[in-house]
């Protein structure tokens, strides 16, 4: 039977992998977000995951606004990174596990939601930024993915409760799924920050730490905020939370416990953060 | 029987555009242009020729003054989404921390140091 080892959440700021490119973890500015990593890395070393279910938000590299699913699961047998247009170096090709996506979808299906299925799926910096601080050494990545995509770009977005709904459901899938795999479920983006308008530059470390406390325990908590809600307390691109509070879902409704949890302002506009959490033993 | 012409009544958070539909019809062409910007080939033809560029798009004059005047809030006003300007913005290396001070009237120091106190609180 499957396991699922638990949660690894992170901040995927583009400018992340430019310093990483740069060589510049231990420079003073990047230092403090970096070392919250540490402990990431000896938990998946020693978990050794085989499979990465990963839900994030494309910025304009695989979806325009021609056709912008609310919720889109990966069904290829590859998701290949790509130029993005302002200098971050390509990574390394993922593989899918295609078998676990059918089963995903057949699931999530079966559960009324209506997903949109992609069988061809560039991954941007949101998926790819989370692998290179979690595995920085790696010749390629040691996991198969199953990215899971939310629209944060076009309103109306998908609600925090609906979020966590599918993030349940597929929690519900993993848990009937047939193989004998570790699986890592993964959220990527947040916390609060805001890129665009008079407000640029927002940050909202009352609301961040509401978040990162209440996301283990009780993750209701978060949906009582609405999605343009959350947009006023967290920031335009503070929304990626849904991100996390999706994935929390997939960890299913056992008690967790909290492996390891980083905060820093600033990196980027951004407030970063870090955090895992497993089933309680 | 009136038919409706707009949809509901926008809610307004300051200093925050939402990008709801009334955004993504007004600035459909400007971001199929920078959605073409994931594409070095597309990066180099625009900086060759950002007139002639912003022409096979269809941008509206509104649209092309703001790019040309490189000028975020304006693109932003003309439908702009800042997922698709990023890429507009990096053609000139600029990045969310330059832009950030810009929308903002800030010197991009005072904008990373105002993101720097928000830290040390």
């Amino acid at each position: 039977m499957a396991t699922v080892i638990g949660g690894y959440f992170t901040s995927h700021v583009p400018g992340i992998g430019h310093a990483i490119a740069r060589g510049l973890k231990q420079d003073a500015y990047w230092k403090p977000f970096f070392d919250g990593l540490l402990p990431v890395q000896r938990w998946l070393a020693d978990k050794k995951p085989d499979v990465a279910v990963v839900f994030y938000n494309d910025h304009g590299l695989n979806f325009f606004l021609d056709k912008m699913p609310t919720f889109a699961v990966g069904a290829a047998a590859t998701y290949r990174n790509a130029d993005e247009g302002w200098g971050l170096p390509v990574q390394n090709s993922f593989d899918g596990h295609q078998a676990l996506s059918w089963h995903l979808i057949e699931s999530l299906v079966n559960d009324e939601f209506d997903i949109t299925t992609c069988q061809e799926m560039l991954v941007d910096h949101a998926v790819v930024v989370p692998f290179q601080l979690a595995y920085p050494d790696a010749s390629h990545w040691p996991v198969k993915i199953v990215p899971i995509a939310i629209n944060t770009v076009q309103h109306p977005l998908p609600s925090a409760k609906r979020c966590l709904a599918l993030g349940r459901a597929v929690g519900k899938a993993l848990a009937s799924w047939g193989g004998d795999e570790k699986i890592v479920v993964m959220g990527t983006g947040g916390l609060s920050h805001q890129l665009e308008g008079g407000r640029a530059g927002f940050i909202n470390k009352d609301y961040d730490q509401f978040c990162l406390d209440h996301l283990g325990p009780d993750p209701d908590a978060l949906t009582k905020h609405s999605a343009l809600d959350i947009v006023e307390l967290a920031g335009s691109q503070g929304i990626e939370i849904v991100n996390w509070i999706a994935a929390r879902g997939a960890l299913g409704s056992g008690a967790l416990v909290q492996k390891t949890r980083n905060y820093h302002i600033p990196i980027s506009n951004t407030a970063a953060a870090t955090l895992v959490l497993e089933p309680a033993a | 029987m009136a038919l409706a012409t707009s949809p509901s009544p926008r809610r307004v958070i300051p200093g925050t555009p939402v990008y709801d539909g009334q955004a993504a019809m007004k600035g459909y062409a400007l971001n199929a242009m920078c959605y073409s910007f994931n594409s070095q080939d597309n990066r180099e033809a625009y900086r060759a020729d950002p007139d002639a560029y912003c022409e096979r798009f269809h941008l509206t004059p509104e649209q092309r003054e703001a790019c040309k005047s490189l000028n975020v809030m304006a693109m932003l006003n003309a439908g702009g989404n800042v997922y698709y300007l990023a890429k507009l913005a990096g053609i000139y290396h600029l990045n969310v921390q330059d832009i950030g001070a810009q929308q903002t009237g800030m010197s991009l120091e005072a904008f990373k140091a105002m993101l720097l106190a928000q830290g040390a609180n």
